[in-house]
């Protein structure tokens, strides 16, 4: 295991010059990381194209070699069953991760509700009552947390619910809603789409790629338009509708003289409490009297995020940075709950004082590790617990090396605040942005968005990607690991409109926003939605998603939560481009066909692999102007002069 | 660089509010916090923070609360760095300063008064509602709010000129290093006032928040907006109200504050300064803010940037042409040559001829031309106009007839009034001056009437006559044809047509309110009678004007026919389903915004009141005009209020429902006089040779107690009738 920390060229695994610092310090301490293991792990080629089926004890069986199409598994398995099966079981994973995270939102809101959790509070009650009116709920009339205890009940049970439709369903466009309808792939209840496509997906069982990738579509819409999008609701409800905060991003953000508490992972109730107990007078006097200036609280991944958005809590780095954090040998705690956190960051931490303190029932990371099972009634307890042991290990800290690379940045377009933010109080709406999409300003919409991929160049993809497209006058929204490596590289400061194109740095200027607007978390990516819902709803870009020039990409994804979000996207008319590593169903052409062209006839939108960033971005436009064209909007508009017969006919 | 604007706005927003909140301390201070605060004869209190807010300012400490929704309104200035998204706050920080400058103005009239030389302040109610039918039927296409000064006097009248030409109205208020555009025009003699468009608010650039007020107030009056509905109002203003700001001269923080609030409501400014542009679209209809524009392309290049297609007809005289010269007036010591007027004949008579007899654009002066003539003379004049077109018909003679008097007032320096061969007609010596002749009245009728009644008019010629024995000849025959007309008129019932014709014509103003046009039942505004919507339906089939089958008779008295039912049925999308011509109490007619007065009931005397919109006083029913203006407007049946136009008083088949004539109680002095000879053979038909006398007015009484004293003295018949509801 030692040797292979030396086997990697660590001014290559990066464009982030913090990672080769880093990993310097990881060869010569010879402690492994993420990019070492990718070194010395070459991915199975047969899982990584879809070919292998370890469903049954007959196999596992692989079909793979020139003859493919003629080969069978044990059962008689096709290529393409195989390959669409193992798609549907990895899009029911990333459904089941976000989801279950959006129950415990519920969860957490019921129980503040009935006043079960110390200190727990309702932040923002206009989106409450609006939320509730989703669900059908009278919201007037009602206190606040009798109208938060019935919204958590309806939310609660979406997941149980068995037939029908989602509630959320209903926040579609009608011709989407009809759509879902006329495929069957409308979902009927969270947790059943997900344990009907095990099942589905079972030995033995269904054998008709259209039939499964359907499923994987259903499984995918009841996340993204049911427990996804209750968990950023909900999120918003308790912790409040981010509004844009300015922070900055990188290792750079740890401090030398103060207890650094690191926040990773996807959810923001612990970590919120935490940044809470890290204020309270007392902690900062017990700081003070460990030697240090104060306590710093920055994040990783998706937890960084939530934090970011509602706390400005400055992001250290994105997933691949969880364990060259630790190697700066600065940190005196780093919280994890759940996803995306390495088991690799427990043998990080061995090598330094850093306590791995893991939260959730979940997620118990590390076989040294302190794992805190958090009383949920009592966050704000446990959290207090957390950084009182966090400063007193500010004692054991040795000798620290802390990059000096930090990025200046602005976060937390929620789409709330985007409407706010082109109209003002009063005038709050998506007209602005319509208008310039049709008049050419901005040529379209991206959601660059998902991870980060030991086995690509980190940050090479977002950041190549991202910088096109604005160039190009696309205006990116990013979430996830994508936001915070577009923070990192300097993409989310509003100054970064110079590298924007002359159309959408006149929208920038007018506006006062970046180029590429931080919008959240990856379980975030339904705010997303709710933007091309509304864009669509605001009038004079067609009557649905797919027929907006918008496009999802996610240049270094990893996660089966990344697929689940891409399977979403699609089934909602989005069609997305995924680059890095190649297609997890390139083994059937028929299936990578089918994804490409299939899911484009009957959903609007198609599902792409496609590796380098570069082509990534000539399919991006080359989408997004076949989009325009169909819309008549890409030959620049006439002004049109109002004449009294036209202002009789203008409704209001 | 729009985050330079955002950083003026904002400060400047900051300094509004600061002032206003200093203003109203020092106020509170001197004549105390309840002290009363409105502008004049308004139902709409202070209208922007009424129609944004919802709030009713009536008194100084009623301040406090705006003026504090205004403070928490205000952002920080953006910072050189990293800043955060700037035009939602600036957009904040201009409502802020509406709020702020709307109380400014509002303490003027407590501690002083803007009304103060060529200033006129705020702007009414009535002037709100008549000069909204113009802005209704297109004659005034939109307003400029002019802030600063043209660089010169002589570029100030040039500019005021051609949006007069343009028909615009041209709102002024703000100076720019202590000089304006309203003091320029005023310095070179131009007319100032309502009656010209030239309408100078005040010196500082918050007296703006008139030209918003009127607009604000148009959604709630016209559009049927509820107060406190921001998004609808602000919405209505963009979509409706084609406004823009002209900024001539340094842009301050204050202006650009003023502008962010302006840009709320879709009215984009046009400078003639470099600063910086905001060019993408979405708030405003094209772009927020234009500059460094010359002053010969800046009236132009406004009307594009909102947005505008303003169609002028091109009328071959050496003088200034266009509606806003209508209400110009030619004093006696400016006047040349005179005509009529009771001093000397004068007339103007349309004729439908065949069209062989007819040669297009032939126009001949018989007698004298101008040039002919004395200072100061006095001449007989005919206007005598030969129409032919195949779709002419002779009904249309007294529709095309009645365009005359805007057709030749339209032009500048030359006044018309009345009608037929009571017409009184001056041209001033500056426009004998600049050459106009009697030969142009003709090229002023040829042109507009091809111009605006192409579908009807396929010949024009026109002969003026001067010469006494021809004017003499021609009237006789003229007059021949008047009465062939009045009798005609005269026949002309609502039982006796087959269609009536709908008018549509506010709808760019007042999307929700369908008038029915009768026979004997004119359009409520009062411009818009049974022939005219007929004439307008041949121009234009597709139009404002659809005629109406009236179908099967329901009800007689109350006016309802069945056809009438479904068309409002299907044109209001359901809203109203039924709906009477001649009935107050039951489903009555709906109202737009620009009535010429309101019939209300007063329950008491088991009769109703009427009064016309000039009034600004009290009325019985304890609501001045402008307040029962607001529960009959916007399109929505309010049975016993209703909206009207003045004619309709003098028909037989006023409100004929409830009894008709007898049932009117309380009638202002001034409308009883004006209506006078129109109710004469009503009156006559009623039999009560004194009715006119036994209906009170405001020297009887403002409360309904003291009118019914009165009509108890007086024995009126509307005690005795059947109670009205």
């Amino acid at each position: 295991m030692t040797d292979d920390t030396k086997t990697i060229d660590i001014n290559a695994v990066s464009i982030d010059p913090t990672a080769a610092e880093m990993l310097e310090i990881a060869i010569a301490e010879e402690i492994p990381t993420v990019f070492s293991r990718a070194a010395a792990m070459k991915p199975c080629p047969i899982g990584a194209e879809g070919a292998c089926c370890k469903l049954c004890a007959m196999g596992p069986c692989r079909i793979s070699g020139k003859d493919k199409e003629f080969k069978r598994g044990v059962c008689g398995a096709t290529i393409e069953t195989i390959a669409a099966r193992n798609f549907a079981r990895q899009v029911v994973a990333g459904a089941a991760a976000h989801s279950d995270h959006g129950r415990d939102v519920a969860l957490m809101m019921k129980a503040i509700a009935e006043g079960e959790i110390e200190g727990g509070t309702i932040k923002d009650e206009i989106k409450l009552a609006k939320v509730a009116g989703y669900f059908g709920i009278e919201p007037t009339g009602k206190d606040v947390m009798t109208l938060a205890g019935e919204v958590a009940d309806a939310a609660l049970a979406q997941f149980g619910q068995q037939t029908g439709e989602l509630a959320f369903v209903g926040r579609a466009v009608p011709k989407r809603q009809d759509l879902w309808r006329k495929l069957g792939v409308a979902p009927r209840g969270i947790d059943r789409e997900v344990v009907q496509t095990l099942h589905q997906t079972a030995p033995g069982n269904d054998q008709n790629v259209e039939n499964l990738m359907d499923a994987a579509v259903r499984t995918a819409l009841g996340s993204g338009w049911g427990g996804s999008m209750i968990a950023t609701d909900l999120q918003d409800i308790i912790f409040g509708t981010p509004e844009p905060v300015r922070s900055a991003a990188n290792l750079g953000v740890l401090k030398d003289d103060e207890v650094n508490i690191l926040i990773h992972g996807h959810e923001p109730l612990l970590s919120s409490m935490i940044v809470e107990a890290a204020q309270l007078p007392e902690m900062k006097e017990l700081a003070v009297k460990m030697g240090a200036k104060g306590i710093n609280i920055a994040g990783i991944c998706c937890t960084a995020n939530e934090a970011l958005m509602r706390q400005g809590v400055p992001p250290a780095g994105n997933m691949l940075h969880q364990e060259l954090a630790v190697l700066t040998g600065a940190v005196e705690a780093m919280v994890v709950d759940v996803q995306c956190i390495f088991q690799g960051l427990a043998e990080a931490a061995k090598h330094f004082h850093t306590l791995l303190v893991s939260t959730s029932e979940k997620a118990k990371v590390g076989e040294n590790g302190m794992h805190i099972t958090v009383d949920e009634h009592h966050p704000l307890a446990a959290a207090k617990d957390i950084v009182r042991q966090a400063v007193e290990n500010y004692a054991n800290r040795g000798e620290t090396h802390i990059p000096t690379a930090s990025t200046p940045l602005v976060a937390g377009f929620s789409h709330e605040y985007i409407r706010y933010m082109l109209g003002g109080k009063m005038r709050a709406s998506f007209r602005p942005l319509n208008d310039n999409i049709i008049n050419g300003r901005i040529r379209g919409l991206a959601a660059v968005v998902g991870c980060s991929n030991p086995r690509v160049v980190q940050d090479y993809g977002v950041v190549n990607v991202v910088r096109e497209l604005i160039a190009n006058n696309v205006l990116v929204v990013v979430t996830g690991c994508a936001a915070i490596t577009s923070g990192k590289h300097g993409l989310l400061a509003p100054e970064t409109m110079e590298f924007a194109g002359d159309g959408l740095k006149e929208v920038c200027e007018t506006v006062g926003i970046p180029p590429v607007l931080h919008v959240g978390s990856c379980v975030d990516n339904t705010r997303i939605l709710t933007i091309l819902t509304e864009v669509v709803q605001e009038g004079g870009l067609g009557e649905d998603i797919n027929d907006l020039p918008a496009i999802g990409i996610s240049p270094e994804w990893f996660s089966e939560k990344a697929l689940e979000i891409a399977a979403y996207a699609v089934g909602s008319g989005a069609s997305v481009i995924f680059g890095g590593v190649g297609s997890p169903v390139s083994g059937s052409e028929h299936v990578v066909k089918y994804m490409e062209d299939t899911w484009m006839e009957r959903y609007g939108a198609g599902f792409f692999f496609i590796e380098e960033p570069q082509d990534i971005v000539v399919k991006s436009l080359d989408l997004i102007d076949s989009k325009r064209a169909a819309l008549k909007i890409d030959v620049p508009q006439e002004r049109v002069l109002f004449d009294m017969d036209m202002r009789r006919e203008i409704s209001v | 660089m729009s985050r330079i604007i955002a950083s003026a706005a904002i400060r400047g927003a900051h300094t509004w509010v600061e002032r206003a909140e200093k203003k109203l301390a020092e106020l509170k201070e001197s004549v105390g916090a309840d002290h009363a605060v409105e502008f004049p004869n308004t139902a709409y209190y202070l209208p922007v923070i009424y129609g944004l807010t919802g709030e009713k300012v009536e008194k100084l400490s009623d301040m406090d609360k705006v003026l504090s929704y205004a403070r928490d309104l205000l952002p920080e200035v953006p910072s050189e760095k990293l800043w955060l998204p700037y035009l939602g706050p600036t957009l904040d920080s201009g409502v802020a300063t509406l709020f702020a400058e709307e109380c400014l103005e509002a303490m003027k009239y407590i501690d002083g008064s803007p009304v103060d030389g060529i200033w006129l302040g705020a702007a009414d109610d009535v002037i709100m509602r008549a000069r909204g039918v113009e802005f209704v039927d297109g004659s005034a296409p939109g307003f400029a709010a002019v802030v600063g000064a043209a660089p010169d006097n002589a570029t100030a009248v040039k500019l005021a000129r051609e949006m007069q030409e343009k028909m615009l109205y041209v709102f002024m208020g703000g100076h720019d290093g202590g000089t304006s555009f309203a003091e320029q025009l005023d310095a070179e003699g131009v007319q100032l006032g309502w009656d010209t468009r030239l309408v100078p608010f005040g010196t500082e650039v918050s007296s703006q928040i008139y030209s918003l007020g009127f607009a604000t107030r148009a959604a709630m009056a016209f559009g049927g907006v509820q107060p406190g509905d921001f998004e609808r109002i602000l919405k209505y203003n963009k979509m409706r109200i084609f406004a823009f700001v002209l900024a001539m001269g340094e842009v301050t923080d204050e202006w650009y504050a003023t502008a962010a609030g302006a840009i709320s409501y879709g009215f984009p400014t046009i400078s003639t300064s470099d600063i910086p542009q905001i060019l993408p679209t979405g708030v405003c209809t094209y772009e927020h803010v234009v500059s460094n524009v010359s002053c010969d392309e800046l009236v132009q290049r406004a009307i594009e940037v909102r947005g505008l297609k303003i169609k002028v007809a091109e009328v071959p005289v050496p003088v200034s042409y266009g509606p806003a010269f209508e209400g110009e007036r030619v004093r006696k010591e400016d006047t040349f040559v005179e005509a009529g007027g009771q001093k000397t004949t004068a007339f103007e008579w349309v004729r439908m001829l065949d069209a062989t007899e007819v040669t297009d654009n032939k126009i001949e002066v018989v007698g004298p031309e101008i040039d002919e003539l004395e200072e100061g003379a006095r001449v007989p004049l005919a206007i005598v106009v030969d129409i032919a077109g195949r779709k002419m018909q002779q009904d249309f003679e007294s529709v095309i007839e009645r365009q005359f008097h805007h057709l030749i007032n339209f032009a500048e320096g030359v006044l018309h009034m009345g009608q037929r061969d009571l017409i009184w007609l001056r041209i001033s010596k500056a426009a004998k001056d600049k050459g106009f002749k009697f030969h142009h009245l003709g090229d002023i009728l040829h042109a507009k009437l091809l111009d605006e009644f192409d579908a009807i008019v396929d010949k024009v010629q026109v002969t003026v006559y001067t010469d006494e024995a021809k004017v003499e000849e021609m009237l006789a025959k003229a007059r021949l044809s008047y009465a062939h007309r009045d009798e005609r008129m005269a026949g002309l019932t609502d039982d006796t047509v087959d269609v009536f014709y709908s008018c549509t014509l506010c709808q760019s103003f007042a999307p929700t309110h369908i008038c029915v046009v009768t026979p004997e039942r004119l359009g409520l505004c009062g411009a818009y009678n049974w022939l005219d919507a007929k004439a307008s339906n041949e121009l234009n089939p597709a139009g404002p004007n659809a005629p109406i089958e009236k179908g099967e008779l329901i009800n007689a008295s109350t006016g309802e026919w069945a056809g009438v039912n479904s068309f409002i049925a299907e044109k209001s999308g359901g809203a109203v389903q039924q709906m009477t011509c001649y009935s107050l109490m039951e489903n009555p007619m709906t109202s737009c915004g620009c009535f010429m007065a309101i019939i209300a009931l007063l329950p008491m005397c088991n009769g109703v009141m009427i009064v016309n919109r000039e009034y600004a006083g009290m009325t019985p029913s304890g609501m001045k005009f402008s307040t029962l203006a607001g529960m009959v407007g916007g399109g929505v049946q309010a049975p016993g209020f209703m909206g009207i136009g003045r004619g309709y008083i003098a028909s037989k088949k006023f409100m004929s429902a409830e009894g008709g004539l007898a049932r009117i109680v309380w009638m202002p002095k001034e409308l009883k006089d004006a209506m006078a000879s129109s109710l004469a053979p009503r009156i006559e038909e009623l039999g009560i040779p004194n009715f006119l006398d036994m209906i009170a007015d405001e020297s009887v009484g403002e409360s309904e107690d003291a009118v019914l004293e009165f009509l108890t003295a007086q024995g009126h018949p509307a005690l005795t009738m059947d109670p009205l509801f």
